[in-house]
């Protein structure tokens, strides 16, 4: 059985499942307000984790939150389940899928069949829809794609039960209960509201102050650890930065082209010009990319180089400290 | 990022006829977004981040062979783990884990452990031991 789903690619896997669902339920909500609404920007250095033997990073909010608060925001209502057994799991999947209800899915990567190889690394944090079954083969619609795709019921287990950091436990939701309209813009200023609250905390792994203190750790780095384990904990925070579903620029991009859907909303210029504001940091963070791989490119970079990516981020830093400031007081 | 900067480098997407979706402005200043083959900076960190992975692999492997460590160490390596990605995968503890890591410990383990760790690793008990896998 087959649900009639319309897929739309999008930059972010949580986005794109919560874009994707809400239009199914006609809604007409981009990525960019997801994203925006659940207040997904964010720099964090979580000190003491390690993820693939570097120091981790995120320049987003935790998995699951942004549907969380864009749900609480817009006024609707979601159910969410995991389980101990794989049995329960699929049971609960095939019975939505019977009454046409298509449904989101936390998976791992790493067992993600129709992922290129060099992408599969033990990330749990993924989310995909499933929209119909054929046999025993499931109909998954995966935003990050071009395309549907298709995982057996084999693969799919696999993938709902991964283990590690953030394990899914076969976490499935959906949206149970819509508001006969959304409420776009309380919920818009709650979400930048809660983006400046986080990103000019006063806590030293957080937000501006947590960019700082990256960019003393990359100044250290060469000399504590080494040129190869620094150049690897560079290389992470790039990848961090610019992976798949950051849309580029560490999430800039998407926050910039939500401020400007945002000002159409509001009747607000102040925020257009926000937007472009962000669209140029955004550009910073991509120079910063491109500085950084220049070191790590040739292994025997000099120190020199830390430093001036290290001033980059001071700089990235100020811009963004300035910028949610203004943000602040232009809602 | 102008609609037209976006990167159009060859990066190991290709293989699996894969585009990602950046977000630009276009010519009105308009946020659209656009299909990116790849980017050379952050396929350079991909492409340093797996070598490092088969240099560990490597690395392990040696250590097998030495007898300094038991295949588990190389194949949890071979499969991008830690030890507690592979402790929370099989369902022992990590110390326990760690202590596996040793070839006299290895040595003595029951089978029902061994099959433990062979499920998780998709090999025989028989490929665990001699360090052989499927591909």
């Amino acid at each position: 059985m087959e649900i009639k789903f319309t897929h739309h690619q999008s930059a972010h896997c949580e986005n794109g499942v919560v874009s994707n669902l809400m239009k199914h339920n006609g809604f007409n909500i981009s990525e960019p307000m997801v994203f925006g609404i659940g207040s997904g920007l964010l720099f964090c250095y979580i000190p003491l984790l390690m993820v693939n033997h570097a120091p981790a990073i995120t320049y987003r909010a935790m998995p699951g939150f942004i549907f969380k608060r864009f749900a609480k925001r817009v006024g609707i209502k979601i159910k969410r389940e995991k389980f101990k057994d794989p049995k329960k799991a699929k049971t609960r999947l095939d019975e939505n899928l019977n009454k046409n209800n298509p449904v989101g899915l936390q998976v791992g990567v790493y067992n993600l069949a129709y992922f290129p190889d060099e992408y599969r690394f033990h990330f749990n944090a993924h989310n995909l829809v499933v929209y119909g079954k054929q046999d025993d083969t499931y109909l998954i619609s995966d935003p990050v794609m071009e395309g549907v795709t298709t995982l057996t019921d084999k693969q799919l287990e696999k993938v709902r039960f991964a283990k590690g950091a953030f394990a899914p436990k076969g976490h499935i939701y959906y949206p149970t209960d819509f508001p006969k309209e959304l409420e776009l813009e309380s919920a818009i200023k709650k979400g930048i509201k809660q983006t400046c609250r986080e990103m000019l905390a006063p806590m030293p792994i957080v937000g501006v102050k947590g960019i700082r203190t990256i960019a003393k750790l990359i100044r250290k780095w060469p000399k504590k650890k080494g040129v190869k384990v620094a150049n690897h904990y560079l290389g992470q925070i790039v990848r961090m930065q610019e992976e798949i579903g950051t849309g580029g620029g560490g999430f800039r991009y998407i926050f910039a082209a939500f401020l400007q859907e945002s000002s159409k909303i509001l009747n607000n210029d102040k925020l257009a010009e926000l937007s472009k504001e962000m669209t140029q940091i955004g550009d910073l963070w991509r120079d910063f990319a491109v500085d950084a791989s220049r070191i790590y490119k040739n292994r025997a970079a000099k120190t020199d180089g830390y430093n001036d990516v290290a001033d980059q981020l001071d700089i990235i830093a100020d811009k963004e400290e300035i910028f949610f400031k203004k943000l602040k007081k232009a809602i | 990022m102008k609609k037209n900067e976006v990167p159009q480098d060859k990066s190991n997407l290709e293989s699996a006829n894969f585009k990602e979706l950046c977000y630009a402005v276009d010519e009105n200043g308009e946020y659209t977004t656009v299909n990116s083959t790849g980017w050379d900076p952050k396929t350079i960190a991909l492409d340093n981040a797996i070598e490092e992975i088969n240099a560990r692999v490597a690395d392990a492997k040696n250590r097998v062979q030495n007898n300094q460590t038991s295949p588990i160490e190389y194949y949890m390596e071979l499969h991008k783990m830690d030890i507690n990605i592979l402790a929370s995968y099989v369902g022992i503890w990590k110390w326990r884990v760690k202590r596996h890591f040793k070839p006299s410990v290895f040595k003595k383990l029951s089978n029902k452990i061994l099959q433990k760790y062979a499920d998780i690793f998709e090999v025989s008990v028989e490929q665990l031991k001699k360090l052989e896998h499927g591909n």
